[in-house]
C-alpha cells in the first residue's frame, strides 16, 4: 500500500457542470476518504424575503436552480398558499403538475445526457440534450421560458394550455417515446456502459435510510420514498401510483431508476391531460399573511424530496422562508459511496447523485 | 488568415448561476443550436481555450477560481459574460453575498444579457467574441514585430 495522498477535484472540473471542491484522500488507486467542500455559489438569497414581498418572491424562489426551476416555484407558491389559507383551483393545479412532471423529463433526460458524457459516451450525451430539446419547445410554446418558466403565481398558474395543445404535448411525448426507448436501451444493456455502472459506489438499503438518503438516489437502494405518494394537488387523482425503486444501490440501479421515471412522468402527464377539468387557473389572492402563521411543504423534486417553511408576520414580507434541497441530504450518501472506490468511478458516482450545487447552496 | 480561422474553444465556468445559464451554455452546443457547427469545441482545461464563458456573479469564494481560470489561459483571449447575473449581478445583484458582475474581478469582452440567458443571444456572443479575439491576436502580432 502507498502513502495516501490529497487530490484536489474542481470547482472547476470537465465533468462538473457545477462548483463543487473535494479533497479525495487516495491510497495507490483507491479513495479512502473524501472530504467535499461547498459554498462556491452561495448568494443568500433566503434573506431577499426579508425585501420582496411574498408575490415577488417567487421569482427569486424560482433562481434558486435553473434545472429544478418549476419545481421550486410550485413548493415556494404552495407553502404561501397554506400559510394564507388559499385554496387553488382544480384546473391550476393540474395544470401545475404537467408542467412539474415536464419539468423532471427535462431535468432526467439533462441528468442522463451527462452521465454518458462521465463515462465517455459523447454521442449518447448528444441524443439524451437533443431529445430533451423537444421538452424545452413545449415549455416555450406554452410559457415563453425555456429554462425559468414563470408561470407559477401565489394562488395558481398565470397561463391556461388550451386542449388542442394538450393533445399535441401528448402527441409530442408519444413521439418521443420510441427514441428514448433505444437511450434507454443503450444505458441499461450495453456491455461498455454496464461495466462503468454495475456494482459501483453501492448505497445499501440500511446506509441509505441511516443516511436519510431521498429521491431516486434512495430509490435505488430500495427506499420507497416518494412525496408524490402523498398526493397534494393533482397528485391524489392519480389511479395508481408507486415510486419505482431497485434493490442494488449502484450506480447502474440509480440510472435505471430515473430512465424509468421519465417514463412514469410521460404517464402521469398523459393522464392528467385526459382528465383535466375546465375552469379558473387561478384565485385572487389578498392580504397579507397573519403574524405568526407558520407552514411546512414537501415536493418531490426531479432530484428528491424538497422541504419548504415560511413564516409570516403580518406584512407584505415574510419573516422567514427556509428551504432543505435534495443535494444537501444526498451529499452525505456520495461521501460514503465514494469511499473505497476506484479514482477512475469518482466521475460516475458524484454524477449519480444528480448533485444540483446551486439548490444546496442557495 | 485570420486567427479566428482556428475553432474558437471555450471554457466555461459557473460562477454563482442558478444553472439556467449553465445548461442554456451546454445546450448552445448541443443538437438543436449546435455551436459546433462554427467549430466551437467545449474544454476543460484552460489552457486550451479561447473563449472563456463565466455564468453568475462573483463572490468572495469564487473570485480566486475565476481569476485563476482566466489567468492561466493563454493569449489571446475573451471573456463573455453570458446571462445577466454575469454581467451585473441581476436578480441576486442586493444579496449579502454577490460582490456583482464578473466585470468585477475580469476584463470582460462581451456581454450577453438574459435570464437565462437564450441560446440564440450566446451564439451571436460567441461571435462578436470571435472579433475581439482576431483584434487582440492582431495587436499582439503588431507588438510582436515592434518588438523585432
Amino acid at each position: 500500500m502507498g502513502k495516501a495522498t490529497v487530490i484536489p477535484f474542481g470547482p472547476q472540473h470537465p465533468v462538473l457542470p457545477e462548483p463543487l471542491h473535494l479533497d479525495l484522500v487516495v491510497q495507490d488507486e483507491t479513495v479512502i476518504d473524501c472530504l467535499p467542500q461547498i459554498g462556491f455559489v452561495h448568494r443568500g438569497l433566503e434573506k431577499l424575503v426579508e425585501t420582496r414581498d411574498y408575490d415577488q418572491f417567487i421569482y427569486v424562489a424560482e433562481r434558486i436552480c435553473g434545472i429544478c426551476a418549476m419545481g421550486h416555484s410550485l413548493g415556494y407558491a404552495e407553502t404561501v398558499e397554506d400559510l394564507m389559507g388559499v385554496e387553488v383551483p382544480k384546473r391550476g393545479e393540474y395544470l401545475r403538475v404537467i408542467w412539474h412532471e415536464l419539468s423532471r423529463i427535462h431535468s432526467h433526460l439533462l441528468w442522463l445526457g451527462l452521465a454518458a458524457d462521465a463515462f465517455g459516451f459523447e454521442s449518447l450525451f448528444m441524443h439524451c440534450w437533443r431529445l430533451r430539446e423537444r421538452i424545452l419547445d413545449i415549455f416555450e410554446k406554452t410559457t415563453g421560458g425555456r429554462v425559468i418558466l414563470s408561470v407559477v403565481c401565489v394562488g395558481g398558474v398565470r397561463r391556461d394550455i388550451e386542449d388542442t395543445e394538450l393533445a399535441a404535448i401528448c402527441q409530442t411525448l408519444e413521439g418521443i417515446k420510441a427514441e428514448y426507448q433505444q437511450i434507454m436501451d443503450t444505458l441499461l444493456t450495453d456491455i461498455s456502459v454496464k461495466d462503468r455502472t454495475v456494482g459501483v459506489g453501492v448505497l445499501t438499503h440500511d446506509q441509505a435510510v441511516a443516511l436519510s438518503m431521498v429521491g431516486p438516489f434512495a430509490r435505488a437502494s430500495n427506499v420507497p420514498y416518494d412525496v408524490r405518494t402523498f398526493g397534494r394537488g393533482a397528485y391524489g387523482d392519480l389511479t395508481d401510483f408507486a415510486p419505482i425503486t431497485s434493490d442494488e444501490g449502484d450506480c447502474y440501479a440509480r440510472v435505471k431508476v430515473r430512465c424509468q421515471e421519465v417514463l412514469q412522468s410521460i404517464g402521469i402527464i398523459e393522464e392528467l391531460a385526459a382528465k383535466i377539468p375546465a375552469g379558473d387557473i387561478s384565485v385572487k389572492v389578498k392580504g397579507n399573511p397573519e403574524p405568526g402563521a407558520r407552514a411546512a411543504n414537501v415536493l418531490e423534486q426531479p432530484r428528491g424530496e424538497c422541504y419548504y417553511y415560511a413564516q409570516g408576520n403580518g406584512t407584505k414580507f415574510l419573516e422567514r422562508m427556509r428551504m432543505r434541497t435534495p443535494t444537501s441530504q444526498n451529499l452525505a450518501g456520495m461521501v460514503e459511496a465514494l469511499k473505497g472506490c476506484d479514482l477512475a468511478d469518482v466521475n460516475m458516482i458524484i454524477l449519480t447523485i444528480d448533485p444540483c450545487i446551486s439548490c444546496t447552496e442557495r | 488568415m485570420a486567427y479566428s480561422g482556428k475553432s474558437p474553444w471555450v471554457i466555461h465556468y459557473d460562477g454563482s448561476s442558478c444553472n439556467g445559464c449553465d445548461i442554456e451554455v451546454l445546450a448552445t452546443l448541443c443538437p438543436g443550436f449546435d455551436g459546433e457547427r462554427f467549430g466551437v469545441v467545449n474544454t476543460g482545461n484552460p489552457k486550451h481555450a479561447d473563449i472563456f464563458l463565466v455564468t453568475g456573479s462573483v463572490n468572495e469564494q469564487n473570485i480566486d477560481v475565476v481569476k485563476q481560470i482566466y489567468e492561466q489561459m493563454v493569449e489571446p483571449k475573451v471573456v463573455v459574460a453570458c446571462g445577466i447575473c454575469a454581467c451585473s449581478g441581476g436578480i441576486f445583484h442586493d444579496c449579502y453575498n454577490v460582490i456583482g458582475g464578473v466585470d468585477q474581478a475580469i476584463p470582460v469582452d462581451v456581454y450577453a444579457p438574459g435570464c437565462a440567458v437564450r441560446p440564440e443571444t450566446l451564439i451571436d456572443a460567441i461571435v462578436a467574441g470571435v472579433a475581439a479575439l482576431d483584434e487582440k491576436a492582431e495587436a499582439l502580432a503588431r507588438a510582436k514585430k515592434e518588438r523585432g
